[in-house]
C-alpha cells in the first residue's frame, strides 16, 4: 500500500524536524519526508493532514495487557484497539500476568497472538524475578533472545537489594533497562491513598511519599554501583523528582517515567470516594504535581507512560478498600498532556512528542519512534484543535476517573507498519 | 428550616446552622421520654433498615428504639464481617434493600466511605452510623447536644480529646463538629496515634496530657484497641494507661466542673479508670440517652421535618 500524507505540520523530534512536510510510504516503509512531495503512481491513498500534527507513532511503555489470565479485563486484542484508538503504534506488556512473563515460551506465546490479533506493535517485559517472587532472578538472557524490551517485577518492588543489584548488573549484558516500581511495603503498610490531609479526613490509611521514595533512593544507588540502566516507573513524588534529577547530573545511568494522572490530579480527587481515583502509586499532592510537571519540563522524567490498568465495573464498583488498585489511560494519555501540558505552556509540543517517541524508543532500545526515511511506516496524526468529552473506550474496561472531562488533542489517524488502523477517529478494521 | 442533604453521611458538610437545628430538634425528643408514652407518629408507614456490617449492640439498639419511638417499620439485617469477601457485595446488598422499598437505611462498615457508596446506588436516605476510621455523626452530634446540655454553650469549651485519634472515627466528627460550633478543641495521645495534617483542622496537637488538662472543660476519652500495639504504634497498653489514662489523680488537677465523656464501649483500667467513669464527673450515661433523642431528631429532619413533633396518641 502506497500512503501519501499531506500538508501536515511534521514534528519528528529525533531528526530535529517541525515544519509543513508530506510523508510518503511504500510497503511499510517511510520513502519520503519533504515539502510537496508529487507521485507518480497508480493506488496511492493521500491522507489530507493540513491543520493536523503528524508524528512519529507514540509509544506507551507501561501497559497492563492483562491476556493471559484476566481476559475478563482486557485482552491482547482488547488492549491494543485502545492503543490505536489512543494514537499508540507500540505499546510494551507488563509481566504481571497470570502466568507470569518470567520465560521464553510465554513471550513468544504474547508475541505470536500480538501478531495475529494485535492492532499496534506489542514489545512484552519480562519480569526480574521468576513469578515475581523477588527470590530468584528469571532467565534474562533467555527472554532477551525471546524479544523482551525490558524487566520489570512492576506491581512490586525487587525487596531482596542483593537481587536489585544482580539484576541491574546481569542485564547490563543484554542492554535491556531494569524498570523499578518503587514501593517499600513496609512503608505503605496496605494504604489506600496518600497519606497526608485527605487521608486524615477521609479515614483511609495512607501511604506515604517515603514509601516511593525510599526505593527510589536504593535503587539510584545500585544503579550507581553497578552501571546498570534503572528506569523508574510512574515517578509521583517531588522528592523521587529531585533524586533522579541529582542521579542524572551525577550521570548515573537512570531515566524516569510518569503518568498522566499524576500531573492532572490530586488526592483532592478522592473526596468523593471515586474508586476511579485508586492508583498504585497514589494521587499525591499540588507540590508533587507542580514537581513532575518541572521534572517533566527539566527533562529530568523522559517520558509519560500510561500504566494502563484495566479493571471489570463489578471490581470497581466496592467499597474503596476493596477495589483494586489501578485506571486505564491508553485512549486518554495524549489529550491529557494536550490539555494540561502543551495547551498550559508545561511542554512544547514538540517536547511532549519527544517524551513519547523517541525518549521511550532510546531507553528500550527499539528501533521506533523517527520517521527517518527508511523507518517502519508508525506514524500518528494528531487533531490539536478539536475538544471532546471523555465517555466512551475501545478498552475493554472503563476504570477511568476521566469520564466526563472535555479534553482537546485526540489522535485521527494512526498508521501501523505501513498500514492505516484508525482513520478520521475510528479504528479501521484490516 | 430543613438539612440540604437528604443523607447524613458526615458532619464535614454540615452547616453550624445545620448543627444548630439537629441539636435543637432533639431538645423536645427528650422531652418526650419522660412521659408514659414514649411514642410518636413521624415516621408511620416508613420502613428503616438498620445495616450492620460491624457488631456494635450499643449504637444499633440506640437507632431502633429512636425508630420505634417514631413509629417506624424497623428491620435489622447483620452481616458477618467475615462474609464481605466472599459473600453478597454492599452494592448487591444496597439493591436488594432498594428492592424492599426502605425510605431510610442506617448503615455501619468498617470500611470508610461505604456510606457514600450507599448513597450513589440507591435512593432511600442514608444515615452513617460509623464507617471505618471515616466518620460517626450521630456520635459527635449526641455529644455536643450533652456538651451544650451540662455546659449551657459549645462555644470557647476547652475541649481536650484524648487517645487514638488516628483511627477513630469519633474523633474526626466531633472535630468537625466542635470546631464549627466555636469550641477550642485540643489532641492529645501519643504521636503515633495522631494523624498526619491534623493541625490543618483547627485543633492543637499536644502530647503530654497533664500539661493540657489543667484548662480542659471537657475531657473527651477515646477508647483504645489493644491490636494497635501489634501494629507498632505504642509498646504497652501498661504504658498507654500511664501517659494517657485518666484516673482521679489526673482528675484532682482539672476544673472543679469538669465533665468526662467516652462513645463507648470503655476499657475500663486503661483509657478510663473504673472510678472516674462511675464519678460524678462522668456524663457517660447521658451520652447514651441523648443519643436516642439526637438519632430521633436526625431521621424526623431526614424525613423532611415538615410535621410538628406531635404528642403521644
Ligand atoms: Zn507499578
Ligand atoms: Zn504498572
Amino acid at each position: 500500500m502506497r500512503i501519501l500524507i499531506k500538508g501536515g505540520r511534521v514534528i519528528d523530534p529525533a531528526n530535529r524536524i517541525d515544519a509543513q512536510k508530506d510523508i510518503y510510504i511504500e510497503e511499510g516503509i517511510i520513502k519520503k519526508v519533504s515539502t510537496s512531495i508529487k507521485v507518480n503512481k497508480s493506488n496511492v491513498k493521500v491522507i489530507d493532514a493540513r491543520g493536523k500534527v503528524v508524528t512519529p507513532g507514540l509509544i506507551d511503555m507501561h501497559t497492563h495487557l492483562r491476556e493471559p489470565g484476566r481476559e475478563d479485563e482486557e485482552t491482547i486484542a482488547s488492549g491494543t484497539r485502545a492503543a490505536c484508538k489512543g494514537g499508540f503504534t507500540s505499546i510494551c506488556c507488563m509481566p504481571n500476568t497470570q502466568p507470569v512473563t518470567d520465560n521464553q515460551a510465554q513471550v513468544e506465546l504474547i508475541l505470536s497472538k500480538s501478531q495475529k490479533e494485535g492492532w499496534v506493535n506489542v514489545y512484552p517485559i519480562g519480569a526480574i524475578t521468576k513469578g515475581l517472587q523477588g527470590e530468584e532472578m528469571s532467565p534474562i538472557g533467555e527472554l532477551k533472545k525471546a524479544g523482551v524490551a525490558g524487566i520489570t517485577d512492576d506491581g512490586k518492588t525487587v525487596e531482596n537489594s542483593l537481587i536489585m543489584r544482580r539484576a541491574l548488573e546481569y542485564s547490563k549484558m543484554f542492554k535491556l533497562p531494569v524498570i523499578s516500581h518503587c514501593e517499600d511495603k513496609n512503608l505503605s503498610a496496605e494504604g489506600l491513598i496518600n497519606e497526608g490531609y485527605i487521608s486524615t479526613i477521609l479515614g483511609m490509611r495512607g501511604i506515604p511519599r517515603q514509601a516511593e521514595e525510599v526505593i527510589v533512593s536504593r535503587d539510584i544507588q545500585l544503579a550507581e554501583m553497578t552501571g546498570g540502566h534503572l528506569h523508574i516507573a510512574h515517578v509521583s513524588t517531588e522528592g523521587s523528582v529531585g533524586m533522579i534529577r541529582r542521579a542524572k547530573r551525577m550521570d548515573i545511568k537512570v531515566t524516569a517515567e510518569t503518568a498522566p494522572h499524576y500531573f492532572t490530579l490530586t488526592d483532592e480527587a478522592v473526596k468523593t470516594y471515586n474508586t476511579n481515583t485508586k492508583m498504585n502509586p497514589p494521587l499525591r499532592t499540588r507540590k508533587d504535581v507542580q514537581a513532575i510537571k518541572q521534572g517533566l519540563q527539566d527533562g529530568t522524567i523522559d517520558c509519560i507512560a500510561s500504566d494502563h490498568a484495566p479493571h471489570l465495573e463489578d471490581e470497581k464498583n466496592q467499597e474503596y478498600e476493596l477495589a483494586p488498585f489501578g485506571i486505564i489511560g491508553l485512549e486518554t494519555m495524549l489529550p491529557l498532556i494536550i490539555t494540561e501540558l502543551v495547551d498550559k505552556k508545561v511542554l512544547t509540543l514538540r517536547e511532549a512528542i519527544k517524551k513519547l517517541t523517541v525518549n521511550p524508543a532510546h531507553i528500550l532500545g527499539l528501533n521506533k519512534g523517527t520517521l527517518s526515511p527508511g523507518a517502519n511506516a508508525d506514524i500518528t496524526i494528531i487533531d490539536t484543535k478539536t475538544r471532546r468529552k471523555i465517555e466512551t473506550f475501545e478498552s475493554q474496561s472503563n476504570n477511568s476517573p476521566f469520564i466526563g472531562c472535555t479534553l482537546r488533542g485526540f489522535a485521527v489517524c494512526t498508521i501501523v507498519g505501513g498500514r492505516i488502523c484508525m482513520a478520521e477517529g475510528e479504528l479501521v478494521a484490516g | 428550616m430543613r438539612l440540604r442533604d437528604r443523607n447524613l453521611l458526615g458532619i464535614e458538610t454540615l452547616t453550624p446552622e445545620e448543627i444548630k437545628l439537629i441539636l435543637d430538634t432533639a431538645v423536645p425528643f427528650k422531652e418526650i421520654f419522660t412521659r408514659s408514652v414514649k411514642k410518636v407518629p413521624t415516621l408511620r408507614g416508613k420502613t428503616v433498615v438498620n445495616l450492620f456490617y460491624e457488631p456494635s449492640t450499643r449504637t444499633r439498639t440506640s437507632f431502633e428504639l429512636a425508630e420505634k419511638r417514631l413509629s417506624a417499620d424497623v428491620l435489622n439485617i447483620s452481616v458477618n464481617t467475615s462474609s464481605i469477601v466472599k459473600g453478597e457485595s454492599l452494592i448487591d446488598t444496597a439493591k436488594t434493600i432498594e428492592a424492599m422499598k426502605a425510605d431510610f437505611v442506617v448503615i455501619r462498615h468498617s470500611m470508610a466511605g461505604a456510606p457514600h457508596l450507599l448513597a450513589r446506588t440507591i435512593t432511600a436516605s442514608i444515615i452513617n452510623a460509623g464507617d471505618g476510621m471515616h466518620e460517626h455523626p450521630t456520635q459527635a452530634l449526641l455529644d455536643l447536644f450533652t456538651i451544650r446540655d451540662k455546659k449551657g454553650k459549645i462555644e470557647n469549651q476547652n475541649v481536650v480529646i484524648v487517645g487514638d485519634i488516628l483511627h477513630s472515627r469519633v474523633a474526626r466528627s466531633n472535630i468537625w463538629a466542635l470546631t464549627k460550633m466555636g469550641a477550642k478543641v485540643t489532641v492529645v495521645g501519643p504521636v503515633t496515634l495522631i494523624p498526619s495534617h491534623i493541625e490543618n483542622l483547627k485543633v492543637k496537637v499536644a502530647y503530654k496530657l497533664d500539661e493540657v488538662l489543667p484548662h480542659a472543660d471537657v475531657i473527651y476519652v477515646l477508647r483504645v484497641q489493644r491490636e494497635r500495639q501489634k501494629q507498632h504504634l505504642f509498646p504497652s497498653l501498661r504504658e498507654y494507661s500511664e501517659l494517657y489514662g485518666i484516673d482521679m489523680d489526673r482528675l484532682k488537677k482539672c476544673k472543679k466542673d469538669v465533665i468526662v465523656m467516652h462513645p463507648g464501649p470503655m476499657n475500663r483500667g486503661i483509657e478510663i479508670s473504673s472510678e472516674v467513669a462511675d464519678s460524678n464527673f462522668s456524663v457517660i450515661t447521658e451520652q447514651v440517652t441523648n443519643g436516642i433523642a439526637i438519632r430521633m431528631a436526625v431521621l424526623y429532619l431526614l424525613a423532611g421535618g415538615a410535621e410538628k413533633v406531635e404528642e403521644g396518641e
